[in-house]
């Protein structure tokens, strides 16, 4: 079971994630914590019209939220916000054992499937589509550009 | 006397496998304990044969629960060395027990003058209740500096009694991170020079080494029934019986009175005001069981067995060169925390869990404490009476799958 958890492309972004650091010119910009177990993500999104032009992240975490991080950074460059929300309901139906890997179509993320057989994991996976969830929501409003990173009692 | 080599076999939860066949290594007893047979047949035998409510009936059944309920609450008070059994109060655990003291002994005493005093390795639970009065009074929470090694600098303690406007003390007996046993005896002494109260978290200690309340000269104690083999839902605390007679009740309702009338009431004695409502009367007859199932094996002995463990423990993973542990070496109870480079303790953890080693990952409700390690969480091993040194090496072998998945000196960017 280990081995459908921890796969080499896991371990893979997780030793070396991509996309990591901060976004200059960000449009939308979330902080989220997870206090129970300490994992941490800022989500910059940098739009062009309706097209997600780059993704990047800063956090720490476990291997799981942070390949998933990673992974997702990757996937969502060039994607519509109309695709990126498509996609991140896919991805949550996924690990949470809802929607089989190959029917989710979710390329290199398919690997992050076996995180359903581990439910108290499922929440650290979702950790940076949470984000997503809260970035698209600014961009779909056309609200502010970039919401007040942190939350309170959140960690720097 | 039994023996604490062969207690393991009165435990059933222990004798099960866990994660595709492999024999369960439960290393989180700091969280809660495994229960003996005998603590789970008292309870079910009390449901069976006694199940009545207490102090309210005449009838055979009542009086044998009120008995079988008395009884483990003198059981209790012999446990901590407390003579008077009226000083031992049925809570729900420790939780419960610490904003007892804190609401209804020092919410109306404290002013903005005053100070209480805490120690960073404090559990949320002997932290935000304290923080609930300083809200509400204007008193300032100050706290003792810890050394490098995670124990007490009693210099900055001294200090802090200096002021002159310390009236609560409020300390963890034993760190439930750190494994650090505090020196609460010293404490109490010098807080009382300054006229300040003593309340000690004792929730990793008194199920774990000898308590003995007057030798420690604390004011209040308090503990959960479940860290030493008794059922949730059942704490105790106990307390110095001038200060708990000049306590207003915290709930109202049945049993805490003494005469009521439609406007105003009169309170019942001690212990009874502070245990309104029907209490957890099972519970406390499965704490009672638990008591004496430790007192057969005694405490000296429990203590002695743990610190084998915990030296072996340490002197396992302190071989492993990626494996980074907390907290004193030496004076310290049975909880080992450490984090595996470059890995993030749920990614132990779930792996350990694999292998069949049960341990706790994550902050501990000790986030403040986290901030000191600077550290977002560790991984923590915790014995008790049933686990052997064999526990440990089950704890080193899963340790060695964790650095077969994550590789060598893993480090992410």
């Amino acid at each position: 079971m280990l081995e459908e958890l921890y796969r080499e492309v896991i371990l893979d972004h997780y030793k070396s994630p991509r996309n990591k650091g901060p976004l200059a010119g960000a449009d939308a910009s979330v902080h989220l914590h997870n206090p129970l177990c300490g994992d941490e993500i800022t989500l910059a999104l940098a739009v062009e019209g309706e097209t997600i032009r780059e993704a990047r992240f800063t956090g720490q975490g476990c291997s799981i939220s942070q390949a998933s991080a990673s992974m997702m950074t990757e996937a969502l460059r060039g994607k519509t916000l109309a695709e990126a929300r498509e996609m991140l309901q896919r991805f949550t139906r996924m690990v949470r054992g809802e929607l089989a890997p190959e029917e989710a179509d979710l390329g290199e993320l398919e690997a992050l499937a076996g995180v359903s057989r581990f439910p108290v994991r499922v929440k650290c996976a979702l950790l940076a589509w949470e984000a997503l969830d809260k970035d698209l929501a600014h961009l779909e409003e056309g609200g502010p550009a970039g919401s007040p990173a942190g939350e309170p009692g959140g960690r720097p | 006397m039994r023996s604490i080599e062969t207690c393991r076999e009165d435990f059933p939860a222990l004798h099960q496998t866990v994660a595709g066949g492999r024999p369960l290594v439960y290393l989180d007893s700091a969280a809660t304990a495994q229960k003996p047979r005998s603590v789970i047949e008292a309870e079910a035998r009390f449901y069976e044969r006694d199940n009545a409510n207490v102090h309210r009936g005449v009838h055979t059944l009542a009086v044998r629960a009120t008995e079988a309920y008395e009884r483990a609450r003198r059981a209790v008070a012999r446990f901590i060395g407390a003579t008077d059994p009226a000083c031992v109060v049925f809570v729900r655990g420790t939780t419960e027990a610490i904003n007892l003291v804190a609401r209804s002994y020092a919410q109306p005493r404290l002013g903005p003058d005053d100070e209480i005093v805490l120690t960073p390795m404090e559990h949320h639970s002997n932290m935000v209740p304290w923080q609930m009065v300083a809200q509400a009074t204007g008193a300032r929470l100050r706290y003792v500096d810890l050394l490098p090694d995670g124990t007490l600098d009693l210099a900055s303690y001294e200090r802090l009694l200096e002021s002159g406007r310390v009236r609560v003390v409020a300390v963890t007996h034993q760190s439930n991170v750190l494994g650090t046993i505090n020196p609460v005896r010293e404490m109490a002494e010098r807080a009382h020079r300054v006229g300040a109260v003593v309340v000690v978290d004792a929730a990793q200690s008194v199920p774990h080494q000898p308590v003995d309340v007057r030798q420690l000269g604390c004011d209040f104690l308090a503990f959960s029934g479940h860290k030493m083999m008794g059922p949730t839902g059942i704490g105790v605390l106990w307390g110095r019986r001038e200060l708990l007679e000049s306590m207003p009740p915290l709930f109202g309702g049945g049993e805490m009175i003494r005469e009521v009338g439609l406007f105003e009431s009169t309170y019942n004695e001690v212990p009874y005001k502070f245990e309104a409502g029907t209490p957890p009367i099972a519970q406390a007859v499965g704490l009672g069981a638990a008591v004496e199932y430790l007192e057969s094996l005694g405490m000296e002995q429990v203590r002695a067995h743990e610190q084998r463990l915990v030296a072996y423990a340490l002197e396992r993973l302190g071989q492993m060169p990626d494996v980074r542990i907390y907290g004193p070496r030496q004076h310290r109870g049975g909880v080992v925390s450490f984090n595996v480079e470059g890995v993030h303790p749920h990614d132990v953890a779930t792996i350990l869990d694999q292998e069949g080693v049960a341990v706790r990952a994550g902050h501990h409700c000790a986030q403040p404490l986290m901030r000191w390690l600077d550290v977002p969480a560790t991984v923590r091993a915790s014995f008790y009476v049933y686990n052997t040194p064999e526990d440990v090496d089950a704890l080193v072998r899963a340790l060695e799958a964790v650095r077969a998945i994550f590789g060598a000196g893993a480090k992410p960017r």
